[in-house]
């Protein structure tokens, strides 16, 4: 454990070294879209980041290329969201021979377990204590050791947590803190600038809060209950008082049974679920299916995991939820 | 009986998978029982790899289009038929071997292009399918492609059976034996395609085989043979729909499962080449 503590602080000392003397760019992995685009605001110009698992890709069931392998050896910092998300990643860490130091953006996030979602309504209150959980994340941003443990037996089933926290601004708020800390250790140099983008960038994530807030409580209270093909909108339902039903599970890599499509159905009916929501990552056929049997209408796309290309609707994560939330809001207020 | 008939009285998603199901298991069967009697069982098994990168290119270009992953698996899996028959006839290589080769060089093409797009996105739903989500064009497509099948076999049944018994002599007698091979090469082609929509490739073989395997201990006659296979698959169809629905398991693995049961009990316990019948000959006759 020391011996392995010490390579990576002495690896962490080289790393940035390097952008002190060459004036280069700073080169940061981000594992997949979302996390690129807010790793990418923080970072500003001193960072160039590269992304894993690109737009419109399903990060639960990515497998990495040499290609891949080759960044992130090449890379000073990788930024992982953990909560079991990248099951893939300390596989591809370990190939890859890297000796980049690891991040988890989620660190400091109170994750919530699979199962949850049923007491979304109770959620609420963890609505704006993001100050302190920041702090606590920051110091051990270098517990690679200790992430590659979690995310090493989390892997396959998704482990106890539901990893998809960037659904709620406030916890992306605390992806920011962790990101520009784990920045400014690498490039020590640019923390003031790391600090000031960040701060930035927070304040719009509070401005998206605040719409979020103020359109779900435009809604009626029975009409606050959606269908999407995959269950990855748990903390958006528990920070904002939103329920969302999936016939899928939690990750695209479970296959429906019919009971699971039949309980949905039942309970699309039963409660009179007005709309059902398509991703831009799972299989719509199984939706078309369950909104022509029940005559529930088909909502827009949602973007759950990750961004869309630059032409598309949800281009950054800020267009990504407002995106969302129009959509939402579009079919549930009617 | 309401275990039974509710999931499929209540839901029409379970009728349309149960029809599917059915449908699938007219078409394919005969095809299997065939393969078997041709011993090209394994054949099956390697054209689904063969129409998996076919799949998934017409998936690449045209996103989740029943259209385009049908055309491009029926090509690819029609193009590698036609190859590996066209080598085994005019070479000194055996139709496996040249299988094998053709298989090999089409799924690493195809996995190729889908690494080259970069974008994995639903493949793994493509690859699985899921029977539970047949729409209508799934199910059109389904019913032509049975229908089809068992037109062309009825058409080709006699040389057909005659070139699983003896080949040569098929060839020596008609110049029928080229195109009635390519012909029900073609089928399985079709009937793999078919199975893909509802189970995924690696699934849709399974529909195929196992209750032909499951026949062999029953009927010693191809007629025989034919009807128990046909019956097989629609019983596991029902049995793994009805587990799918009651222990909320996956439906295609639930399928297949069904039938790879019946395929054991029939191995121990058919009439006929089973283990029962060849080593306790008399306990069964007093049963």
């Amino acid at each position: 454990m020391i011996t392995r503590r010490m390579l990576l602080a002495s690896a962490t000392a080289l790393a940035f070294a390097a952008p002190a003397f060459a004036q280069e760019k700073l080169r940061v992995i981000a594992t997949f879209s979302i996390l690129g685009d807010v790793t990418a605001n923080v970072g500003g110009d001193r960072v160039e980041v590269i992304t894993l698992v690109g737009p419109d890709g399903d990060a639960h069931v990515f497998q990495p290329a040499p290609t891949d392998a080759k960044a992130v050896a090449g890379a000073q910092l990788i930024v992982a969201n953990g909560l079991g998300f990248e099951g893939w990643m300390d596989r591809l860490i370990e190939a890859s021979g890297t000796t980049a130091a690891l991040i988890n953006a989620s660190e400091g996030v109170s994750p919530i377990a699979f199962g949850e979602e049923e007491h979304a309504e109770e959620g609420g209150h963890e609505g704006h204590d993001h100050g302190d959980h920041a702090e606590e994340a920051g110091h051990d941003g270098y517990d690679h050791d200790d992430h590659a443990d979690e995310v090493g037996h989390e892997w396959h089933d998704h482990g106890a947590f539901d990893p998809h926290a960037w659904q709620s601004p406030v916890n992306v708020a605390l992806y920011v803190g962790n990101i520009a800390q784990g920045l400014s250790s690498v490039d020590p140099e640019g923390a003031a600038a790391y600090q000031a983008n960040a701060a930035a960038y927070i304040a719009e994530l509070d401005a998206l809060d605040t719409e979020i807030r103020a359109a779900v409580a435009a809604l009626p209270e029975d009409r606050r209950t959606v269908v999407t093909s995959h269950d990855a909108f748990g903390y958006l339902a528990a920070g904002y008082g939103l329920t969302f039903v999936a016939p899928q599970g939690v990750s695209t890599q479970a296959e429906a049974s019919a009971q699971d499509v039949a309980a949905l159905i039942t309970q699309v009916r039963d409660a009179g679920i007005a709309a059902v929501f398509v991703e831009n990552i799972a299989d719509r056929r199984l939706l078309d299916q369950i909104a022509s049997e029940t005559g529930a209408d088909i909502g827009g796309t949602l973007y759950s995991d990750a961004l869309s290309g630059p032409e598309g609707p949800a281009a950054t994560y800020l267009a990504m939820m407002r995106h969302n939330l129009s959509q939402l809001t579009a079919a549930l207020a009617n | 009986m309401s275990w039974l008939l509710d999931p499929f009285a209540n839901f029409a998603f379970m009728q349309r998978a149960l029809l599917g199901c059915l449908v699938i298991s007219l078409g394919a069967t005969p095809v299997g029982v065939f393969l078997l009697l041709r011993r090209m069982s394994l054949t099956g098994d390697a054209m689904a790899h063969a129409i998996l990168p076919g799949a998934a290119v017409g998936y690449l270009v045209a996103g989740l289009n029943l259209g385009a992953m049908t055309i491009g698996g029926v090509v690819a899996g029609l193009i590698v038929a036609l190859l590996t028959g066209a080598v085994a006839r005019f070479t000194a290589l055996r139709e496996d071997a040249s299988l094998a080769a053709f298989y090999l060089i089409s799924l690493a093409l195809g996995v190729l292009l889908v690494s080259l797009k970069g974008s994995n996105v639903d493949l793994m739903h493509v690859l699985f399918g899921t029977v539970l989500a047949l729409d209508d064009a799934a199910l059109t497509l389904l019913c032509a492609i049975t229908t089809v099948t068992l037109v062309t076999l009825a058409l080709i049944f006699r040389p057909l059976v005659l070139e699983c018994a003896d080949p040569r002599f098929l060839a020596s007698v008609s110049r029928w034996s080229g195109p009635v091979h390519f012909l029900f090469l073609g089928l399985v082609v079709l009937n793999l395609v078919a199975g893909f929509q509802a189970l995924g490739t690696l699934m849709a073989v399974g529909i195929m085989i196992l209750p032909a395997a499951a026949a062999r201990f029953w009927a010693n006659s191809i007629g025989g043979m034919l009807a128990v296979a046909a019956t097989v698959a629609a019983l596991s169809s029902v049995a793994g729909l009805l587990a799918s629905y009651h222990a909320g398991l996956p439906s295609g693995p639930a399928i297949i499962l069904a039938a790879g049961t019946l395929y054991l009990l029939s191995l121990a316990f058919g009439p006929s080449g089973s283990l029962a019948a060849r080593y306790w000959p008399r306990a069964h006759l007093d049963a």
